[in-house]
């Protein structure tokens, strides 16, 4: 596209031009009533993707606003580059989710890589350390020719990237369905610290000022990248593999320590990354949120390769750049920092009091627009929406029983739902920096505090099967399932970053789905006092009209105030009783047992009753605190016997931990659906015998259920009635299928 | 006391791990001593630490080993300072001749990052007078280039010397294929020159070196290391 369209740059714009640009006659109709005038090639190209999807949240804005965004420990809401949230003391924690889907299906490892290097950016831009990442990954159905590809690319993409920049990775999910055949996602979490007192924002406040350029030179990679994240796919996208941007992750390094040694001083007035829609972007908005005007001469850009339009560098989406506005008389200082990690710099423009953007390459003014229309004329839509209608729950009487339940259990482990996800975070650096406190397979991935006793938990998670039958229930349940998941290591959770996955929200029926998620995110935020604070929405995830099942990643992090009081899922002492907190109904509509055994999904997915959960989650922390539970774990995908399984696999290598003996059930329900229902508001706790009937008296004052399912001991897994399944098989079953696929064995 | 210097490269990611731990263990300040300088101040241990130097992007440790401040750092070595190298370090005391051999791509072709079991080969250097010879420990190691090869001669030279420190083991001390994590020589994950000053090793004992962290296997390198440079003060 780029060539066709720059290499002749006083063509006259025709709606073919608009048309490749992405724009609707009616969108470029807009433009010229804004303008008064028709634009110039760059003017079309800056305008293009100031108003994609991807850039100015057309589409979702009037429900994004719905969403609560404050609250007590909310130092910045959306609107940043990353959210920031206080966690006493002057420390902050600064983090965001983004997807990198398109480019990631295109070219998996790098479009995976760089997304990680992106989300990272925009954390440190705003002056934190990165000190976590976490990433949601969804494939396609496993026996679909790509996804092996699709997957390995991708590991090592987000792998190649963090381990060498030297941020752990210690968290994050992976789903395989048939619904992400063809359009994959990679959502990349960062999560940095930073000092209260230490951040930095993007408001270019003044006028005169230096604009100045650090990191890599701008090449022409990834022009339209923002668009191309904003179409559909169809069977000609790989074309589309010259749109992908290459990450290098050294540099990003050097650019990490570079610009954490400025932000030392007070030289910096304003820092924002070059994301997606690179130059254009970053100076529109800047200069938006500082109320100036913005000149760039696009001379002194530093430039990877000859000949370079205007065009190109406006649109570049080349990596590892990073736009500064200085306060004037601070740049050699500035320059000697970048100069001495071998990082280029040059000052590309001034702030102007013209509330106007030029851009002048080679003398000629290339672009001259209002920066306020700029930044806020994009249009915004209320898109027609369908609600989604969920389905009748099904009563588990209805659910046929399995053959037995420890192979019921057998078979749902080595399934590439619940198997091991050994093959994939031992890819990942997860103990670099020397703070992983919580390292992955747990509820959550725990960092401590570089020099404290505090520790940051952090987690990403959502059950795409159940935002599918009810996208207003399935995302209340995702938020909770985070909320859990750090209540299950003993932290207070503090906040939130969405990643909003869907399909082409010109779709009513796709537009009612993300209309019912906002709905019930913002229901289960506000209940939880659980603000989102940044976030992303990726939209049109369709290919040839299939849009993907609607998948709002949900990234928290949650706080320990000392980590000499926190927990893991691990069984750790012989004859301990296992006690379910929570309520039990034996949901088993939209379960893994219904998907894996009965190869049929259908039903409502289970309830979340937020009340319950508020009651749980406090009772569980404070248990934790006191040190009365030597073992939690969150019960989610699969139920009880999964939780109270992964739980004892954790317990040692290979099997070599504790099993569990459970005991009969003798309640009014089918035995199965206790054991594999997927009711929400539970943890499994593991309690000293003397301690158990306190436990279960405290649940019983707050009018929480609370029963004594188990005791730990032995190798094996024993329920009455059943042969014993031991760890050992247990264990090999589960760690054989990720490898054994990505051998090319299955 | 213990005057320890860290070096840093562009692209190293351990150097604040390692500083962080023997600061810990030891009680004495690190020094911070930057790739550009033409010299490391006088110390009683010189670290090369774990990360992607220079990205690592010609081979690993390579472009590291010819950086200003290895020429100096060679000097020193040559003249009896102790010099640690950790992953990355090792690499690039591969690169720069301290240490013989190289540092191949993991069998695996992946990058691997767990927990491995080490067992101790000697206890009569200077960093491993706290562990006892045969002892298993627990390291995590965290490369995708940790696949060490030398020649067979060189392999005997240095088995034959006491020159192999740590050997890829199961929890018992069995040393097998299976229990090389990235298809090493002889299981070798670290060796020393001859005199046993200069050691390069590819798990990574910084990391595990308080409870907090899931073990304390690692510790032992840097009071090894304070005891051995103790007792050649006094």
């Amino acid at each position: 596209m780029q060539d066709t369209v720059t290499d002749t740059p006083t063509a006259k714009i025709t709606p073919e031009i608009v048309a490749q640009h992405g724009l609707k006659p009616d969108e470029y109709e807009r433009l010229l009533e804004i303008l008064g005038r028709e634009p110039q090639i760059t003017e079309l190209g800056i305008f293009s993707v100031m108003w994609s999807e991807h850039c100015s949240y057309k589409s979702s804005r009037v429900w994004l606003r719905t969403l609560p965004t404050t609250g007590a420990k909310v130092i910045q809401g959306p609107g940043e580059n990353a959210g920031v949230v206080d966690l006493g003391d002057g420390d902050a924690a600064i983090f965001k989710m983004e997807s990198h889907n398109h480019p990631s299906y295109i070219e998996p490892y790098q479009g995976a890589a760089t997304g990680v290097g992106g989300i990272m950016r925009d954390v440190f831009t705003m002056g934190a350390r990165p000190v976590a990442n976490l990433n949601a990954l969804r494939f396609g159905d496993p026996s679909h020719p790509k996804t092996r590809h699709l997957v390995s690319g991708v590991v090592s993409g987000i792998g190649g990237y963090g381990n060498c920049v030297g941020v752990p990775t210690v968290g994050g999910e992976v789903n395989f369905d048939a619904g992400y055949n063809g359009n994959i996602l990679v959502n990349a979490m960062c999560v940095g610290l930073a000092k209260t007192d230490k951040i930095f924002y993007s408001a270019a406040k003044g006028v005169g000022l230096p604009v100045v350029y650090v990191g890599s030179k701008t090449g022409r990679d990834g022009i339209h990248g923002a668009t191309m994240a904003s179409a559909e796919f169809d069977d000609k996208s790989e074309e589309k593999r010259p749109t992908v941007q290459v990450g290098d992750p050294f540099t990003e390094k050097l650019l990490i320590e570079a610009c954490l040694e400025l932000m030392a001083s007070d030289a910096i007035i304003a820092i924002q990354d070059m994301g997606a829609a690179g130059l254009t972007s970053s100076t529109s908005e800047m200069a938006d949120k500082g109320g100036v005007g913005i000149e760039l001469d696009l001379d002194h850009v530093p430039q990877r390769e000859a000949n370079m339009t205007a065009y190109e560098m406006m649109l570049s989406e080349s990596q590892e750049r990073m736009l500064m506005i200085l306060k004037p008389g601070r740049e050699a200082e500035a320059e000697a920092v970048f100069h001495k990690w071998g990082l280029d710099f040059a000052v590309i423009g001034v702030t102007t009091d013209t509330g106007r953007m030029v851009v002048k390459h080679k003398g000629v003014i290339e672009a001259d627009l209002p920066v306020p229309v700029l930044a806020n004329s994009a249009p915004v839509y209320e898109r027609p929406w369908v609600p989604t209608v969920p389905p009748q729950p099904v009563l588990p009487q209805w659910v046929k029983a399995p053959n037995g339940n420890l192979d019921a259990l057998k078979t749902m482990f080595g399934a590439p739902a619940l198997c091991s996800r050994r093959w994939i975070y031992e890819q990942y650096d997860h103990m670099v920096m020397g703070d992983t406190i919580g390292r992955p397979g747990g509820d959550a991935g725990v960092v401590r505090i570089h020099g404290t006793q505090k520790g940051l938990a952090v987690t990403c998670d959502v059950t795409p099967r159940y935002v599918a039958a009810d996208p207003e229930m399935g995302t209340k349940q995702a938020v909770v399932e985070t909320w859990r998941n750090l209540t299950a290591v003993g932290a207070d959770p503090i906040a939130i970053t969405d990643n909003m996955n869907f399909g082409n929200p010109e779709r009513p029926e796709i537009m009612g789905q993300f209309v019912g998620s906002v709905k019930g995110m913002a229901e289960a935020c506000l209940a939880l006092d659980y603000p989102v604070v940044s976030g992303n929405v990726s939209l049109y995830n369709e290919t040839n009209g299939v849009g993907i099942p609607p998948t709002p990643a949900i990234g928290a992090v949650g706080l320990i105030p000392d980590v000499a009081h926190m927990a893991d899922i691990r069984l750790k002492r012989e004859g301990e009783l296992l006690i379910v907190l929570g309520r039990e109904q034996g949901w088993l509509g939209q379960s893994l047992y219904q998907q894996i055994i009965c190869e049929k999904l259908e039903g409502a997915p289970p309830p979340v009753d937020l009340n319950e959960e508020i009651k749980a989650g406090r009772l569980v922390r404070a248990l934790i605190r006191e040190g009365k539970v030597s073992a939690v774990h969150d019960i989610s995908d699969g139920g009880l016997l999964v939780a109270v399984a992964e739980m004892a696999l954790a317990s040692g290598e290979k099997g070599s931990g504790l099993g569990v003996e459970l005991f009969a059930y003798e309640g009014k329900l089918p035995v199965h659906a206790i054991w594999f229902g997927e009711d929400q508001g539970r943890y499994v706790l593991a309690v000293d015998p003397e301690r158990a009937e306190e436990v279960v008296e405290r649940a019983r004052l707050l009018a929480l259920p609370a029963r004594i399912v188990g005791r730990t001991g032995g190798d094996a897994i024993t329920l009455k009635g059943e042969e014993p399944l031991t760890l050992k098989e247990l264990a090999a079953i589960n760690e054989a299928w990720l490898p054994t696929y990505m051998a090319g064995e299955v | 006391m213990l005057r320890a210097s860290v070096i840093v490269f562009p692209g190293s990611n351990c150097d604040r791990d390692v500083k962080t731990a023997l600061e810990a263990i030891t009680g004495f300040p690190v020094k911070m001593v930057w790739h550009g300088d033409a010299s490391v101040p006088a110390s009683d241990l010189i670290v090369l630490p774990g990360g992607f130097s220079y990205g690592d992007y010609l081979r690993c440790g390579a472009m590291a080993a010819h950086s200003p401040i290895m020429r100096d750092v060679i000097a020193k070595a040559k003249a009896g300072t102790p010099v640690l190298g950790i992953c990355n370090g090792f690499q690039i005391l591969c690169e720069s001749g301290l240490l013989p051999g190289v540092l191949m791509r993991n069998a695996s072709l992946r990058f691997i990052c767990r927990d491995v079991h080490l067992k101790v080969e000697t206890d009569k250097t200077f960093f491993t007078s706290c562990y006892r010879k045969g002892e298993v420990i627990r390291v995590p190691i965290a490369h995708a280039e940790g696949n060490y090869f030398a020649d067979a001669e060189t392999l005997d030279r240095l088995e034959g010397e006491g020159q192999v420190v740590f050997r890829y083991s199961d929890g018992e001390g069995n040393v097998s294929a299976e229990t090389s994590p990235n298809g090493a020589q002889r299981n070798i994950a670290g060796i020393t020159d001859s005199k046993g000053r200069i050691l390069g090793m590819m798990p990574h004992p910084e990391r595990l070196y308080e409870k907090m962290l899931g073990g304390t296997d690692g510790r032992r390198i840097f009071e090894s290391a304070l005891l051995s440079a103790v007792a050649a003060m006094s």
